[in-house]
């Protein structure tokens, strides 16, 4: 499958550019469910597209299914409330870990001493995360089993019906916005399943929506300090990659010590900053092309992605 | 007190100062001057003498300006700290007798509902872009309600803010704030609840701003208040509107008595409300048996604080608390903070080089709420 992972596109797209990049010819399917209720707000994405599109309409769909199907609708709340839930203990818990990991780190220490420190703290950072991808997993699991979306009349309408629109288009583009309802929305009429082998383009939360698991962060939150949070499995199109879109913005680059924390959390996955006008081309995982990429390394150095 | 080379001392190098110079002087700036951290009072008008009088705790209250010889201009200067925002009045006195008034050469006023203060920033003070009314967000919109509370014996008034997005199928968190008038009308609470939600800092809320008739006796610890709000008008909000009508999403908030009453209420029905906003708490006590130095009617606050302070059990879950500096009050919210903490509750706990105003409680609010109620400014990736 080729892939194009892209910076912000709402002033001064590139999207285009990355297409023709892939080869795409013909029909694209949209995915704007991240807009929420502005979804079918796409004109100008149709029109950089050169108008040969056609929306999912994912959003829509998902109130549909919330309206005509009651019970699914309570079921999907429960489920929420209880990710939103284990999420508060484990932001709790991180928030802890990570004032720890910073302490030790502006200690004065052998150096060797400090180095294994270090480890440790993001040692202990990692299994919390890893703990935590375990019972958003265990939720998503739960939900599943107990309310069988394929099986329920209106949801499985809508995912032949999606299916239907797939197979009408050669490629998928899939925008930004809030993540989780794109995610949720995705995930909820199974986008991956209908998408087989076509070109995937996607910003921003789009982006993050694609790779195996979806980080949230902000360096500059409204409230002091915020940590960057594991929210759930994605798409699991794009492997090894933890994406992190809008960073002027969001992402404190200059400081090496959360530098070097991204990147060592999330390791092996490499964690690439994607900053307006960059991109990244993938052919059955393999690097082709990229412009503007940062990549955010374990010494705390950031560096621009190599083209291949 | 005083700098070098400031624009006063330049005014006054060159004796004697004329009428000229002072009409000059006073309108190519505007007072009070901020010169880095100096700044310059200034006062003309016919007087025996002048004095600053200001709020700021710790400091003597009333300062006398110095008159510039043989002019009616009156000038003082002070030093203040970065991003500080003081309340001040002239006291000017005039043949044996004294009187007070705002700045006449300054438009900055903090009001409340017993009047105004002229209000001197500091270097480096702006008034925060997401307290004024921004045209981009759409606004949500106040409904005024009446409720008969019998614990209380009369009835209540208030209003509630519905968001702009507000749709009946949603469920949302319930924000209850007391003196809810005043937060409007002077903290500029709607336009702020408008563009936070409008720039995603806080999610979409419910917001019940009430108002008492009695305030310093029904906030003061009132155990009928405690009563009306968790068995009477919360749960009839929580059956009239979509309410997600769970500790997390029911906050309450106050400021100054308002504060206590919040603090008392959560108090007294441990687990009820997860979230609590108190600004400046007037928790008024005494470690050492005897009259609080506060007066009677801090009576019933100081008998609940000391309860209070025996034991802290955790009886919310997250808690912003915030005071400003130059108020007495500092005092016991700092003494008070590393109790709750202690507890097992998340507290977060702010210090504003600022006083007892609604200017200072506004200028809190993105921290606090967005604290207590985190939008999805972590979601969203345009």
């Amino acid at each position: 499958m080729k892939l194009a992972l892209l910076g912000q596109q709402r002033f001064d797209p590139n999207l285009k550019v990355a297409a023709k990049a892939l080869g795409v010819s013909g029909k694209v399917a949209l995915v704007t469910a991240g807009w929420q209720g502005r979804e079918e707000e796409d004109l100008d994405l149709s029109d950089h597209l050169g108008g040969q599109t056609v929306n999912l309409e994912l959003h829509r769909r998902a109130d549909e299914v919330f309206a005509q199907d009651p019970e699914f609708r309570q079921l999907y709340r429960e489920r929420q409330l209880r990710y939103r839930q284990i999420q508060d203990f484990y932001r709790i818990r991180l928030t802890s870990l990570i004032a720890t990991a910073k302490v030790i780190a502006h200690r004065s220490a052998l150096p060797a001493v400090l180095e294994d420190e270090r480890k440790t703290s993001v040692g202990a950072i990692r299994l919390l995360d890893h703990h935590h991808w375990i019972r958003c997993e265990r939720v998503r699991h739960d939900f599943i089993t107990e309310c069988d979306p394929a099986s329920r009349p209106v949801i499985a309408r809508h995912r032949a019906e999606v299916r239907d629109v797939l197979a009408d288009c050669a490629a998928v583009a899939i925008a930004g916005g809030h993540v989780a309802s794109l995610l949720n929305r995705m995930h909820l009429f199974d986008v991956a399943g209908g998408i087989g082998d076509r070109p995937v383009l996607a910003w921003s939360a789009g982006a993050m929506a694609v790779t195996e698991r979806v980080v949230v962060f902000h360096d500059y939150p409204p409230h002091g300090n915020a940590a960057p949070q594991i929210l759930d499995a994605g798409l699991g199109l794009a492997r090894g990659i933890v994406a992190l879109p809008n960073p002027t913005t969001r992402l404190a680059l200059d400081d090496e010590e959360r530098v070097m924390m991204y990147a060592r959390r999330f390791a092996p996955s490499t964690c690439l900053a994607f900053p307006r006008r960059s991109f990244l081309l993938l052919d059955e995982g393999r690097r082709i092309g990229a412009e503007g990429v940062v990549e955010l390394r374990e010494d705390g150095s950031t560096a621009k992605l190599e083209a291949a | 007190m005083t700098g070098e080379g400031l624009a006063i001392h330049r005014l006054m190098a060159e004796l004697p100062v004329t009428g000229e110079a002072i009409d000059s002087f006073v309108k190519s700036h505007s007072f009070p001057l901020v010169e880095g951290p100096s700044v310059t009072f200034i006062f003309r008008g016919s007087a025996d003498g002048v004095n600053l009088r200001h709020w700021i705790y710790g400091l003597e209250s009333s300062q006398p300006l110095e008159r510039v010889p043989e002019t009616d201009l009156f000038f003082a200067i002070v030093e203040l700290p970065e991003k500080s925002r003081v309340e001040y009045k002239f006291e000017v006195w005039r043949d044996g007798g004294s009187h007070w008034i705002e700045d006449p050469l300054n438009d900055n006023r903090a009001r409340d509902p017993f009047g105004a203060n002229s209000v001197a920033h500091g270097h480096g003070y702006e008034v925060p872009a997401w307290t004024l009314p921004d045209p981009e967000a759409r606004p949500g919109r106040l409904e005024p309600f009446t409720f008969n509370s019998k614990a209380l014996g009369h009835a209540q008034k208030g209003s509630i803010y519905y968001p702009a997005n507000y749709r009946k199928s949603r469920r949302y968190p319930l924000l209850v704030v007391h003196d809810g008038s005043d937060y409007i009308r002077f903290a500029g609470m709607k336009a702020v609840l408008d563009n936070l939600m409008h720039e995603r800092a806080i999610p979409d809320l419910i917001v019940c701003f009430i108002d008492s008739q009695d305030r310093l006796n029904e906030y003061a610890a009132h155990e009928a208040h405690g009563r009306f709000l968790t068995e009477e008008l919360v749960p009839d909000l929580e059956r009239r509107l979509p309410l997600e009508a769970r500790p997390q999403s029911r906050c309450l908030m106050g400021a100054s008595f308002g504060a206590v009453a919040c603090l008392a209420t959560a108090w007294q029905f441990p687990g009820f409300y997860g979230r609590l906003l108190l600004q400046s708490g007037s928790f008024a006590f005494t470690d050492i048996r005897g009259g609080s130095r506060r007066g009677p009617l801090f009576d019933p606050v100081v008998t609940f604080v000391n309860e209070l302070r025996k034991d802290v059990k955790p009886f919310s879950e997250r808690l912003f608390v915030s005071c400003g500096v130059y108020e007495s009050l500092i005092y016991e919210n700092r003494s008070l903070v590393p109790l709750l903490d202690q507890s097992g509750m998340e507290v977060h706990f702010v210090e504003a080089r600022d006083g007892h105003n609604w200017e200072n409680w506004r200028d809190r609010l993105l921290e606090g709420l967005s604290w207590l109620f985190p939008g999805p400014f972590l979601m969203v990736y345009e």
